[in-house]
């Protein structure tokens, strides 16, 4: 019984210095983005569709890395400068490369990218039409049964009654 | 023609294909900046009685730039061989100390103040280069990581050759190992010094 007590006064307290800990990080979180609405939903916007590079399969949105910070706080600041989000864009290709993007532009070197998968699909619908109808013509090419045949078969059939 | 070869001639195509891939390091992004003017910028350096430090300072030099930090654990592996690396190869290396203070060294509650951050910094760069060799002619200090994204960084150690007219030719992302200095680095720099 008193060993239950003084358990739950442990949870009680770590708990309490868990949620203290917790408190500022989330007040900072907030203040960031009540400062300015408008600008926050662009940065998301814009970072939604921005590659992090340090964990390269999160977008610059989602990571915690410190360079995504930096990156965020960069691209903050190109916002309040009034740049378009082509712009902006452009600033981070020239530094880091198409890479960054995880929606890559259209242009010669991209176009295995953006229509191989479809040459595939084609390819693959032209295969499969050209091997059905080598099947057809493998089928209608298989000798028809003469009267003569349709007569021995039945022969075969009556005789195979009796055992 | 013999049917089975088909599905074999697919997987091997399938298997060469992986193969390529997954020996790739996918770190290694071919950087937009090679072929481009090293980005201008002046920072100060180490040094507290030296100047501020551009890469306009360097026209006429084939050199080259080593982003590093203390606290970057690579570097460490790195070092010895940025140390061992013979005067006579006439290459001035420069290091870019990359963001040296880190959140987590402030002290808890408290921000430094700008010059507390660059005194913090330098105190503890000097610390350490006096510890592990120092392979640097000097080291701008890049506390807010700003030249950092200018120069496309996104892990330390990264390396750049810039040649005489200020042209980045070369950029290592990762650790420079004695391999890359002798098959990659030094004829490039020959090359680059040479013309």
């Amino acid at each position: 019984m008193n060993l239950q007590s003084v358990f739950l006064k442990c949870v009680f307290v770590a708990s309490w210095l868990l949620l203290s800990c917790l408190a500022p990080l989330q007040a900072k979180e907030a203040a960031l983005l009540a400062e300015d609405p408008v600008l926050e939903k662009r940065l998301i916007h814009i970072s939604e569709e921005l590659r992090c590079l340090v964990c390269q399969n999160e977008s610059l949105a989602s990571s915690r890395a410190e360079l995504a910070n930096d990156l965020r706080e960069e691209v903050r600041k190109l916002i309040r400068e009034d740049k378009s989000d082509s712009q902006i864009k452009e600033y981070l290709v020239t530094r880091y490369g198409d890479f960054v993007l995880y929606k890559p532009e259209v242009k010669p070197l991209t176009w295995v990218l953006w229509f191989g998968p479809f040459l595939l699909l084609v390819l693959a619908i032209l295969g499969m039409a050209y091997y059905l109808r080598q099947r057809q013509g493998a089928q209608s090419g298989r000798p028809a049964l003469s009267d003569e045949d349709r007569r021995k078969v039945q022969e075969i059939l009556k005789s195979g009654d009796v055992p | 023609m013999k049917k089975f070869l088909i599905p074999l001639g697919l997987f091997l195509g399938l298997v060469i294909f992986l193969a390529v891939g997954l020996n790739r390091d996918p770190r290694e992004i071919p950087s937009p900046l090679v072929g481009k003017p090293a980005p201008a910028f002046s920072l100060n350096t180490l040094d507290a009685n030296a100047a501020k430090f551009g890469p306009q300072d360097m026209k006429g030099k084939v050199w080259m730039l080593n982003v590093w930090a203390t606290w970057c654990v690579a570097c460490r592996e790195e070092h010895p061989v940025l140390v061992a690396f013979p005067k006579a190869n006439q290459l001035p290396i420069v290091g870019l100390s990359y963001k040296e203070v880190q959140p987590q060294d402030e002290p808890a509650g408290k921000k430094f103040s700008p010059e507390e951050k660059l005194q913090f910094a330098r105190d503890r760069s000097a610390l350490w280069l006096k510890r592990h060799g120092n392979p640097y002619v000097l080291s701008a200090m890049d506390l807010d990581g700003r030249v950092g994204i200018d120069y496309g960084v996104y892990g330390v150690p990264e390396t750049y050759v810039i040649d005489k007219e200020g042209v980045i030719r070369y950029k290592r992302v990762g650790v420079v190992t004695p391999e890359l200095l002798q098959s990659t680095i030094l004829p490039l720099v020959q090359k680059l010094n040479a013309s």
